[in-house]
């Protein structure tokens, strides 16, 4: 008896990985087996698989252009958010690095993005970005119609991706900040360096244990935009912000085509598992600049 | 230089300590008004560039307040010449707002504390007890961190579609009720408690789930905090998962209920914005009131891993 208790005991252990792991199953992993078997079928309407082909969804995916077109538009919306979010987080993290009277609600302001949903950031954008009421015409005294202009309808939805992903890039570099010691700084003031020298050579560097962890952070944020593009462009003009998780999306849900769509989907994971492994092995081993 | 030297000492001498005292205040201030010049310059730069972040927010504010009418002109108008909590009142009205925000409401907090519940009960058992399997169970969870959310959506939007559970609170909640960020961040505030304060509460009779209740749980309340600011705020802003799965009108979340005024006609523009400025403004005060629960719940958990 006494030993039956003991085995329930060891056993219990698993009871409290159930919620969890049940979650998991049911919505993950079960799911992510599935998104890669229904790569390998034409579906019906209603997503059945019907119809086994093979690699011919991923054959089409690498014959078709619009794909192409769609990992170029991915590449390029995510370099621009990630360059501009991580800037714009560095800016306000240096801005804040020294008190001041109201620092509270200035480094507030710059982790606010933080909580903005992409839908509502969209819409207010859309609105600024009008062509005949847009505030931002009437500021700046050009005549461009920002959103139906292929040429800046990427630029638009990626800056305003950028602000969003900010917010959190201002808490990473602000602790980043923190943890370089004061006294380098007043050690090179003696020595006659000026500002701008003290933050390529010291700020920037003393921030390279978080920036790396940073930037893999936003590629893999910004691949998994969507709610701001579905709302501002819909993947237009054209196909010129059709960024690959709006692309899956329009492929399921309005030309039908799961199959294509799960094949998508299995790219779109093979690219954030790279990025999280290339994190992983990098920190391990130490980033040193 | 020698000569130059001379003359200091020489000159030193004739200092009374008035004079001294006099040169002394003099640097002092200098030194002052140069701090003080950098303090003003830093707090300049500073408005500017707080200015340009949240110029979209002050922007949907100062549209949410305006009369349709002056929107509508090719004339500057930043600000309204005649402000008006009509948008308000009409978006309350005329649009199912708060339906959507208890929707929100409801949806979030549920997620919130399912995830709370979850991930302290896995991480308990990670850190704290002994089984096997435990290290490939754990690297399982970690791995869910690779695979994107939208890479599974379709899958699981045919699983939820088949078993009939489209259009109900119980589709929005149930995906979310777990996630391996939070897992992660439990266990690396339960790593840095002795083993011993386990076994002795075991010692004295204390079962797992009452250790987690009464001792853990009290103990990680900043864990908990910064998980729950996080954890709302993403529900709260959840919206392609939303779009997919609800239809009804009294379905919607706030994000899915508020874009979908986007396509109405184009008077509508300002009440859309009292909308959006209505919605946004729960997540911002959990925010800000959360702000330094969520920052040093986020970096403590890091540092000491």
């Amino acid at each position: 008896m006494k030993q039956f208790v003991e085995k329930m005991k060891g056993k219990s252990a698993y009871a409290y990985l159930i919620p969890c792991f049940l979650v998991f199953a049911v919505f993950l992993f079960y799911p992510f087996v599935k998104t890669i078997y229904l790569s390998l079928y034409k579906t019906d309407k209603l997503g059945q698989a019907k119809l086994f082909v093979g690699l011919e969804n991923y054959t089409d995916l690498l014959t078709s252009e619009s794909f192409y077109n769609s990992l170029f538009v991915t590449l390029l919306f995510v370099v621009i958010v990630v360059v501009g979010s991580m800037l714009i987080g560095l800016i306000g993290a240096v801005l804040c690095s020294k008190a001041f009277p109201g620092i509270r609600v200035f480094s507030t302001s710059y982790a606010l993005p933080m909580a903005i949903a992409s839908s509502g950031a969209a819409m207010i954008f859309k609105i600024i970005l009008n062509p005949t009421i847009g505030i931002l015409n009437k500021l700046t005294g050009l005549d461009i119609n920002w959103i139906a202009d292929p040429k800046y309808a990427l630029i638009c939805v990626a800056v305003l991706t950028a602000w969003l992903n900010s917010g959190i890039n201002f808490l990473y570099f602000s602790a980043g900040l923190g943890n370089i010691d004061e006294s380098i700084y007043e050690r090179a003031s003696v020595d006659g360096a000026t500002g701008i020298q003290k933050f390529f050579r010291l700020t920037l560097p003393g921030l390279s244990p978080i920036m790396f962890y940073t930037l893999v952070v936003n590629i893999i944020q910004a691949f998994q935009s969507f709610g701001q593009i579905k709302i501002l462009t819909s993947g237009g003009p054209g196909e010129s912000t059709n960024v690959i998780v709006y692309s899956i999306y329009r492929d399921a849900f309005f030309n039908y085509k799961f199959g294509s769509a799960a094949a998508q989907s299995v790219v779109l994971f093979l690219i954030i598992m790279a990025l999280t492994l290339v994190m992983f092995k990098v920190e391990k081993k130490g980033v040193k600049y | 230089m020698a000569a130059f030297d001379h003359s200091i000492t020489m000159e030193q001498g004739n200092y009374d300590q008035e004079e001294v005292a006099k040169l002394h205040s003099l640097m002092n201030t200098r030194a002052l008004r140069k701090k003080r010049i950098r303090k003003g310059v830093l707090v300049g730069l500073n408005i500017v560039f707080a200015l340009f972040m949240l110029f979209p927010l002050l922007y949907s504010v100062s549209v949410s307040v305006m009369p349709s009418e002056e929107l509508f002109t090719m004339d500057m108008n930043l600000l309204p010449s005649n402000p008006t909590f009509d948008n308000y009142v009409r978006a309350f009205t005329q649009v199912p707002l708060v339906r959507f925000i208890l929707n929100s409401f409801l949806v979030a907090g549920c997620i919130t504390l399912g995830q709370i519940i979850t991930c302290s009960l896995a991480a308990f058992a990670f850190s704290f007890l002994e089984f096997k399997g435990k290290n490939v169970l754990f690297m399982l969870v970690m791995a869910t961190m690779m695979v994107p959310g939208e890479a599974v959506i379709i899958s699981n939007y045919l699983t939820v579609s088949s078993m009939n559970l489209l259009d109900t609170y119980i589709v929005l909640i149930l995906p979310s009720l777990t996630s391996a960020m939070g897992i992660f961040l439990f266990r690396q505030f339960y790593m840095t408690f002795p083993i011993s304060l386990y076994e002795s509460a075991r010692l004295d009779g204390c079962g797992n789930l009452r250790f987690i209740i009464k001792i853990l749980i009290p103990l990680t309340k900043s864990a908990i905090g910064a998980m729950a600011v996080y954890t709302f705020i993403n529900a709260w802003n959840m919206y392609m998962w939303p779009l997919l799965v609800t239809g009804s009108e009294e379905m919607r979340t706030v994000q899915i209920g508020i874009s979908m005024l986007n396509s109405v006609d184009a008077q509508s523009i300002t009440l859309m914005m009292a909308g959006v400025v209505a919605i946004i403004l729960p997540s911002m005060v959990i925010f800000i009131v959360g702000q330094k629960q969520l920052i040093s719940g986020m970096f403590q958990g890091a540092v000491k891993g």
